[in-house]
């Protein structure tokens, strides 16, 4: 990977996600299509800087000061803030998400009563956070959407779980644990919820197979489609 | 004591506890009558009253619930992991099948945020996303009324359900035009829906909205006075707004607490905004009041579609950008639903582009720019919400759905503790989760 760092400006605040090579994939023999010195590299979302516009600047200002109150500081709990898309995202470290997400729900100026869920993400090649926690919050008090944003690391998947503030969360985070092993600290019955209890592996993750089987048709057998050769562009 | 070998006993510091799978449950305990005795039950996967695979373990008390558990994952089939391997237009007969009930909402969910991410919100043909209104509501009718149809049958009142299943057909008569199919439709596509109205549409979409105002309003006669209907619903699954928030309900179950709460209105999307109609409320927080709702919110989905229909103006119905626009025209050939031969001939023979963009689209599909994002439409269950993230590539890196059913169910415990096991198949049923939608 050190050649492609090269590739990414060191002041933008960004991670590198993944990096592909060519155009075919999972790479099986040469690749004779030609495309096969292509470099893509993935990263991840740059971070945005002040002011960042709209209602965007009052939510950062209330979150500044209601984490003040708890004694910390903005850049302390929340290490990037990205906009993409019309949508805030606030990447917050896993070791105040708590602190994070009750000033979300309680400060006046905040009030984001729903918590929506949560959704995992499995990224192998992110250095040291290659596992992805995204909350989406709803505000019904105002009518605004944010986000959070949590990662851990493969070899230590811990992050606070939210069912204390959000009770709603419970079953979302028995999935994300379920397909991704991410394990949700004090929640209160962290059991696999989709797939079978005795069910070996996180089958989310990206190096899981999809645990397909070949199609057979006339004699001939084409591979399952994790298997496949495809375009991936 | 019986040797029976389905019903094995053995000792606890609670008590004896009995392992039984049929048989006379006297002959099984031997006899003590009279003695307090909790039984776990295992209601479920298969019971004409849990709304497909839903599994209850419930611990009784004679009839009264004491706790409500539910177990899922039985309809599991890995669509978010499958999507994974396909390209993103592909992605839509993945979703379609999740709340197979409601699969115009999942395809327009998906497809509003896969558009967010191509940043091409703003260019969706205006008919595109009038056909998108239209379909959703009245996909929005034929979900409530599968959820009337079942939940009437549940509590005994099976003409609701012949007549709800019936008048479902109607409009799946009108998907089935439109579209091909009946379910599972695909239609909505990234950058608009997959083809225009067949001629002749709009007067049969007309049509049926006027027979279905008749049939609906006999619909409603059967239960909403029934003395029946009232005894079993009225004050029965009470989740007060507290505890709606609390738990993340969204949906009529929400708004049976008096929040007019409706991302149609709220947070509009697909112009909604420029539709009259009104958000359905009622006060009592029960599972009459979300029965009323939906009743209503029928009503108000008709209006919406007749309002449709009158805004629909001629026009291109997929975006225009040739790099992401399906290409197909499709038509009825002698094999089914099949690409026009006139628009093969077209391609192949006059213009080379076209034949390059239908075979790149085809075979690659499109790419879409790495990010993440995340839209929600106000399905008939609820807020549902689409999480995609792309890595740049032809294909989804993940997709994420937030279903309302699989939210919702959480509030089972909540509705039916402390209550009968007839009224918690009553709270259930208010709660309408459909199990293709909460598994995946």
């Amino acid at each position: 990977m050190s050649e492609e760092k090269n590739l990414v400006d060191p002041n933008q605040n960004i991670s590198i996600k993944d990096v592909r090579k060519g155009a075919f994939g999972p790479s099986e023999g040469a690749d004779t299509s030609g495309f096969g010195g292509l470099v893509t590299v993935v990263t991840s979302r740059p971070a945005a800087a002040r002011p960042f516009g709209g209602w965007f600047d009052q939510v950062a200002d209330a979150m500044a000061l209601a984490l003040s109150e708890k004694g910390l500081s903005f850049e302390q709990v929340i290490s990037k803030v990205v906009i993409a898309q019309s949508d805030l995202t606030f990447v917050v470290k896993r070791e105040h998400l708590l602190a994070f997400a009750q000033s979300l729900r309680d400060d006046p100026a905040l009030r984001f009563e729903m918590c929506l869920g949560v959704m995992g993400a499995h990224w192998p090649n992110e250095n040291n956070q290659e596992l992805h926690a995204i909350y989406p919050f709803l505000s019904m008090t105002h009518n605004k959407r944010v986000f959070a944003e949590v990662t851990a690391p493969e070899a230590d998947p811990h992050i606070p779980s939210l069912t204390g503030i959000y009770p709603s969360n419970n079953w979302h985070e028995r999935e994300v644990y379920d397909f991704f092993g991410i394990i949700f600290d004090e929640h209160p019955a962290l059991t696999r919820i989709e797939m079978p209890d005795d069910w070996p592996g996180h089958p989310q993750r990206k190096d899981y197979p999809l645990g397909g089987i070949p199609v057979e048709y006339k004699g001939a057998t084409i591979a399952p489609a994790d298997e496949r050769r495809s375009y991936h562009g | 004591m019986s040797t029976d070998m389905f019903s094995t006993s053995f000792d606890t510091t609670e008590g004896k506890v009995y392992n039984v799978s049929g048989g006379d449950w006297e002959t099984i305990q031997g006899g003590t009558p009279g003695e307090k005795s909790r039984m776990v039950i295992n209601m479920g996967p298969q019971h004409p009253s849990t709304h497909g695979v839903l599994r209850l373990i419930l611990e009784v008390e004679g009839e009264t619930v004491v706790q409500a558990r539910c177990g899922i994952g039985y309809l599991h089939t890995g669509i978010e992991k499958n999507m994974e391997f396909r390209n993103w237009v592909q992605g839509t007969t993945y979703v379609t099948r999740m709340d197979y009930l409601s699969p115009i909402f999942n395809e327009t969910a998906y497809c509003l945020a896969v558009e967010k991410l191509l940043g091409i919100t703003d260019q969706i043909p205006e008919r595109a996303t009038t056909i998108r209104v239209l379909m959703m509501e009245l996909n929005r009718v034929s979900s409530h009324l599968v959820a009337l149809a079942t939940g009437g049958m549940e509590l005994g009142a099976l003409t609701a359900m012949t007549n709800g299943f019936r008048d479902r057909e109607l409009i799946l008569d009108l998907f089935e035009m439109v579209t091909g199919l009946r379910m599972n439709m695909a239609y909505i596509r990234p950058g608009g829906v997959a083809q225009d109205l067949p001629e002749g549409a709009e007067q049969k979409i007309r049509d049926t909205v006027k027979l279905l105002r008749k049939r609906l309003k006999d619909n409603k006669s059967i239960l909403v006075d029934n003395p029946i209907w009232m005894l079993r619903t009225k004050g029965i699954g009470k989740l007060d707004l507290t505890g709606c928030t609390a738990l993340g309900i969204t949906g009529p179950v929400l708004r049976s607490t008096g929040l007019p709460w409706d991302l149609r209105k709220t947070q509009p999307y697909c112009g909604y905004e420029n539709y009259e109609f009104d958000v359905v409320t009622e006060t009592s927080a029960d599972t009459y009041g979300r029965f009323l709702i939906r009743v209503e919110e029928m009503n108000q989905s008709l209006n919406i579609v007749e309002q449709a229909l009158d805004r629909l103006k001629p026009g291109p119905v997929m975006v225009e950008d040739k790099k992401i626009a399906w290409p197909s025209q499709l038509s009825l050939g002698s094999d089914g639903l099949g690409n026009s031969l006139d628009h093969i001939r077209k391609i192949m023979g006059t213009s080379m582009e076209a034949l390059i963009h239908h075979f790149k689209l085809v075979t690659e599909g499109f790419q879409v720019p790495a990010g993440q994002a995340y839209a929600a439409v106000e399905s008939p269950r609820g807020e549902l919400g689409a999480f995609v993230i792309s890595d740049g590539g032809t294909k989804p890196y993940r997709v994420h759905f937030r279903d309302p059913s699989f939210n919702n169910l959480q509030a089972v415990s909540a509705m039916g503790e402390g209550g009968q096991i007839a009224d918690l198949v009553a709270a259930v049923a208010s709660l309408d989760p459909v199990m293709g939608g909460v598994d995946r």
